[in-house]
């Protein structure tokens, strides 16, 4: 177990001036802040919470994976998708508006050994390309989604030396023709190690070939918040271990351990 | 009067509870106080009460648990919890001596299992208070069933009182029909307090699973919705008893607060609304005092019930 059972996150409320907010794609927004204390000691995989603007303070802060992190410039990036009210609200923000963020939170990925693959499915680009971004030698990236359009993330943000990114679409509108699990039980033999994250039809065939090929895999998981700090126990998820937190004991767990809808 | 030295009294004793201030973190969003002492000063706490304790552990309901809701959200956590004896042994050294004064939230699944929590709870250092559990929506045994019908109230608060010599509340669910007579049946089997309300029953479909949203099919409604449900139940509960109410119920403000005061209230308990703004106690604490200060009063209990009048 890579990860220390007793590491305790340190996390502080910042209000954070927003820097910039552009559209990426067609309701997909990276909303850049000025976090200093957050940036600061954010990890791959951790994410934040962030609290309505004021005059809808009465709703539930939103969870979001870090994207990137600055901690010179004291910057961090977001990158999301407008689902539903909040998010709706998060993407009307301008710059020059502040928002109220808490963190860092949970439990980020462990270092990436050499040969490692990222598999990203749709949004769960987010917390990888932080990791991607934040490793020596980063190794492979499997970006996938269902057709072209769904692979937001722009490329050049992406691209980074060391790094061999591959493409892929269900329906071959961009990249390879095919689902994470194919081009994964391609590129499985002699891997260092497996990080996900993406919906969880796509875990739970992750989590299969890993388990086949015999390589540890990392997921992030994803689930309903309130608190996002361990204390509603609102999050859980089933692991081997009884209901944990993924605000809290995750998002990243170790891929043995989830239970999902296999 | 002196504007500068002029420091209205907060102070506040609930059912021989002696609170510094009114504000109490309200069982379950709490947790055991561990996380949000990292965010928080839990001196603009008064009290806290920590999440519903069993003689054994349960491990809680299956997820979806949590999704918000116009002014409010759902939620079917399960009193998922450590158990009394890891309480004891790992949650309570913790929070003793953190400042705000410490009521238990006791559940069970039957009059012994209350009973059992109670007596395990009593000479135990710290502790403050209980506050019994007969309301939670969200476990199929006991819970709710104990706080729907007078009687069953009764025989649960009289199993409690018998083991316990603690300040005792009893919280109360808002899904009955007369919720003045089911706190005339705590009162009457020896509860120093009510609380009320507890979370009022609801559901969600998600449309493009057809399916319930939340794991457990049904869940509990709090938040901004359901404040003037709470707020009309205090009203009747504290015309109707001696024994002081604690209200809850959706609180997100200063004024919030001050309406379940002048309801009848003695103090109030802030649950959902601690998601929305973890500061929330301290701009509550600071709405009091200026709202003491412009009404020119020394004290916080004038107001209690003083739309009454």
């Amino acid at each position: 177990m890579l990860l220390n059972e007793n590491t305790r996150a340190k996390y502080q409320a910042e209000i954070c001036p927003v820097l910039d907010n552009r559209v990426v794609s067609p309701g997909y927004h990276r909303i850049q802040l000025q976090a200093p204390a957050i940036a600061r000691t954010v990890e791959p995989g951790q994410f934040v919470q962030v609290f309505m603007p004021s005059r809808h303070s009465q709703m539930l802060p939103r969870p979001f994976s870090v994207y990137r992190a600055d901690p010179a410039a004291g910057e961090l990036t977001l990158l999301l998708e407008v689902k539903g009210r909040g998010t709706a609200l998060l993407a009307e923000v301008s710059a020059g508006a502040a928002l109220k963020l808490l963190g860092p939170l949970g439990r980020g990925f462990p270092s990436p050994p050499p040969h490692s693959l990222l598999v990203a499915g749709g949004m769960g680009i987010v917390p990888l390309a932080f990791l991607a971004a934040s490793t020596g030698a980063p190794g492979t990236l499997i970006y996938c989604a269902r057709t072209a359009g769904l692979l937001v993330c722009p490329r050049p943000e992406l691209d980074r030396p060391g790094l061999s990114i591959i493409e892929a679409t269900d329906d071959g509108s961009r990249g390879e023709q095919g689902t994470a699990a194919d081009l994964l039980s391609r590129r499985i033999e002699g891997a260092g190690a497996v990080f996900a994250c993406g919906p969880r039809l796509m875990l739970a065939a992750v989590k299969k070939i890993c388990r086949r090929a015999g390589v540890k895999a990392w997921f992030s998981l994803e689930e309903r918040m309130a608190c996002g700090i361990g204390a509603c126990l609102g999050c859980a998820v089933a692991t081997t271990g009884g209901y944990r937190r993924v605000c809290r004991d995750g998002p990243v767990f170790p891929a043995e351990e989830v239970i999902l809808d296999e | 009067m002196n504007e500068k030295t002029f420091k209205p009294d907060l102070s506040v004793n609930l059912a021989g509870i002696a609170l510094d201030n009114p504000i109490l973190a309200a069982s379950g969003p709490f947790g055991y106080g561990h996380e949000y002492r990292e965010l928080i000063d839990f001196k603009d706490l008064g009290g806290i009460i920590v999440k519903g304790i069993s003689p054994e552990p349960w491990a809680g309901n299956p997820p979806p648990r949590v999704t918000e809701t116009p002014s409010g959200m759902l939620n079917a956590i399960g009193l998922q919890n450590p158990g009394l004896e890891k309480f004891l042994a790992e949650d309570l050294p913790q929070l003793r001596g953190s400042g705000p004064r410490l009521v238990v939230n006791v559940v069970g699944c039957s009059l012994e299992e209350y009973a059992e929590v109670a007596s395990g709870l009593e000479g135990a250092e710290g502790i403050d208070g209980l506050e019994l559990n007969i309301s939670c929506p969200n476990v199929k045994a006991g819970g709710m069933a104990f706080g729907t019908d007078p009687d069953a109230t009764r025989r649960v608060v009289e199993a409690v009182r018998r083991r316990t010599g603690l300040p005792l509340l009893v919280k109360l669910s808002p899904n009955v029909t007369s919720i003045v007579a089911i706190a005339r049946a705590a009162e009457a089997a020896g509860a120093d307090g009510i609380s009320l309300i507890n979370t009022l029953g609801g559901m969600l479909i998600d449309t493009g699973q057809k399916k319930p949203l939340l794991g457990n099919v049904f869940g509990g409604l709090s938040g901004p919705a359901i404040m003037p449900v709470a707020l009309k139940m205090v009203w009747e509960v504290a015309g109707a008893v001696k024994i002081p109410v604690l209200g809850m119920g959706g609180i997100t403000s200063a004024d919030d607060a001050l309406q379940f005061i002048m309801a009848g209230a003695r103090a109030v308990a802030i649950g959902t609304g601690l998601f929305y703004d973890p500061d929330l106690p301290a701009q509550i604490k600071t709405g009091l005092i200026e709202y003491l200060k412009q009404e020119n009063l020394t004290h916080l209990g004038q107001l209690e019930g003083a739309a009454r009048l």
